[in-house]
């Protein structure tokens, strides 16, 4: 049986690391290639890493740390963060990357989904998208990191995105993100059912039950979560045995079958 | 020396990083010199059938892998390179693939799965011992991702893994031929067992163990 993918995702910034990770056992907190080995032997499915590099001049350093940590850790490896041309992604697969996530570049130019997909194959291409609530009901596609409103409904884009060739969704509900009350599970529900492919569920995780509801309810395929696997509130470890005792197929590794 | 064969199709650079990582002398290669002098051959490749036909083809490497499987030269097909062993794809209808091996590959339906595609980590059900899965327990978790899948030969196949109500062929072995559907190479520690395991095989120079 398939098994639901817990993804750890990692903010990098001039090719490290950055916010709020706090692992003891690790010699750099900062370093990617530590990270991602530490996330593997606890049981990681795939790991994003999120470019949060300012400076155009310094995005070449997302490509050292795909190469670096591919060489190492061998689980999938999405990147995402500011990449917007055909040229990007080939970079960023070449260093060993398996996926590349869009997001604003999508709305802006739909079309580099479509031609991503056509040159990489649509498995490479997930579509970011962030979504927020409207007032009078559904949600709306919002872009540039949250700060720009897109009047996109966020039901019809996903399923354009979907049509235009993008082979998963990466659903961040900005509402839910951060409070660690868990996820938006109407919002999951809606496109889990409205597309057929693969959802990521993001924003909300606090606990294992979050994680749960979101594949439970929300029928997620995958759930990303950031702080509770950083800041130690549970190991992913636990979160999956926390979901194999009720009843969600995961995948135990094997370091922490004993 | 495993020779990996280049044909210009997504991720091929995955594989050797693995065989590094082991401290398995292996090469990204497209010289049919190479290939025919390699102890093992590993055929990789993520992407749709018929662009990977038309690129071996066009450096006449289809003509070479078939006459190394013949040889008995270990050979190892994952995800694409598994399907283009076959003679033909549901992907690219009309179009020959290698027909080094007999089976169908069929593209996942919706009707008896829910998503496509299959992406993730799934079971490998063994179906027969082999030397490629020394180390690994029966469902041992792989990582897959694909929309078409193999139905080969019973006799070939070594690993069944299910997707929805669909059974297919995840891992087939005749005689020197393997193929995985899933990617060892993306599929941590028993995926790295998996290609050690490839490379012992070459390096004892037996394929038997059947």
């Amino acid at each position: 049986m398939l098994t639901k993918r817990i993804i750890p995702c990692l903010d990098v910034k001039d090719g490290r690391v950055v916010k709020g990770i706090n692992f003891e056992n690790l010699k750099d907190e900062g370093d990617p290639v530590d990270l991602a080995r530490y996330y593997d032997r606890e049981g990681a499915d795939e790991l994003v890493f999120l470019d949060i590099t300012a400076t155009h001049e310094k995005r070449k350093t997302i490509v050292d740390l795909v190469e670096k940590t591919a060489s190492q850790v061998f689980i999938p490896i999405t990147v995402g963060g500011g990449i917007s041309t055909v040229e990007d992604m080939k970079l960023i697969l070449r260093a060993g990357a398996d996926k590349i996530s869009i997001n604003s570049a999508a709305v802006r130019n739909p079309e580099l989904i479509t031609r991503g997909a056509e040159k990489f194959g649509s498995q490479c291409i997930v579509a970011a998208i962030d979504a927020k609530r409207r007032d009078s009901g559904g949600w709306e596609v919002f872009i540039s990191g949250g700060r720009k409103g897109t009047q996109k409904s966020v039901i019809d884009w996903a399923a354009r995105v979907q049509e235009l060739g993008a082979g998963e969704i990466l659903l961040t509900s900005m509402d839910t993100d951060g409070t660690r009350d868990g996820y938006d599970i109407e919002l999951l529900a809606k496109i889990s059912e409205t597309v057929s492919i693969p959802v990521i569920a993001s924003g909300g995780a606090g606990r294992p039950e979050h994680l749960w509801k979101a594949i439970a309810e929300g029928k997620a395929d995958a759930v990303l979560a950031a702080s509770i696997f950083h800041e130690r509130d549970y190991s992913i470890n636990e979160v999956k045995k926390y979901l194999a005792e009720h009843d969600i197929p995961v995948r135990i590794a094997e370091d922490n079958q004993k | 020396m495993i020779a990996i064969i280049d044909y210009d199709i997504g991720n091929l650079k995955s594989v050797h990083k693995a065989f590094s990582f082991l401290g398995v002398p292996a090469k990204l290669t497209s010289s049919h010199q190479e290939i025919s002098a390699a102890g093992g051959v590993v055929l990789p490749g993520v992407g749709a059938f018929g662009e990977g036909i038309k690129n071996l083809q066009r450096k006449n490497l289809d003509y070479l892998i078939k006459k190394i499987a013949a040889r008995g030269v270990p050979l190892l097909g994952i995800c694409l390179g598994m399907q283009l062993l076959f003679e033909e794809s549901a992907e690219t209808p009309g179009t020959a693939g290698l027909g080094i091996l007999q089976g169908e590959v069929k593209k996942f339906s919706l009707s008896e799965v829910t998503k496509i595609p299959h992406m993730g980590w799934n079971q490998v059900c063994m179906q027969k011992k082999d030397p490629l899965f020394c180390g690994l327990s029966d469902r041992s978790n792989f990582y897959f991702v694909h929309s078409y899948y193999v139905q080969a030969d019973e006799k070939d196949v070594i690993g069944k893994t299910r997707y929805g109500i669909r059974t297919f062929s995840s891992v087939i072995r005749s005689n020197n031929i393997w193929g995985f559907q899933c990617h060892p190479e993306k599929s941590s520690i028993f995926g790295l067992q998996v290609l050690k395991n490839f490379s012992e095989v070459i390096e004892n120079g037996s394929n038997s163990g059947r």
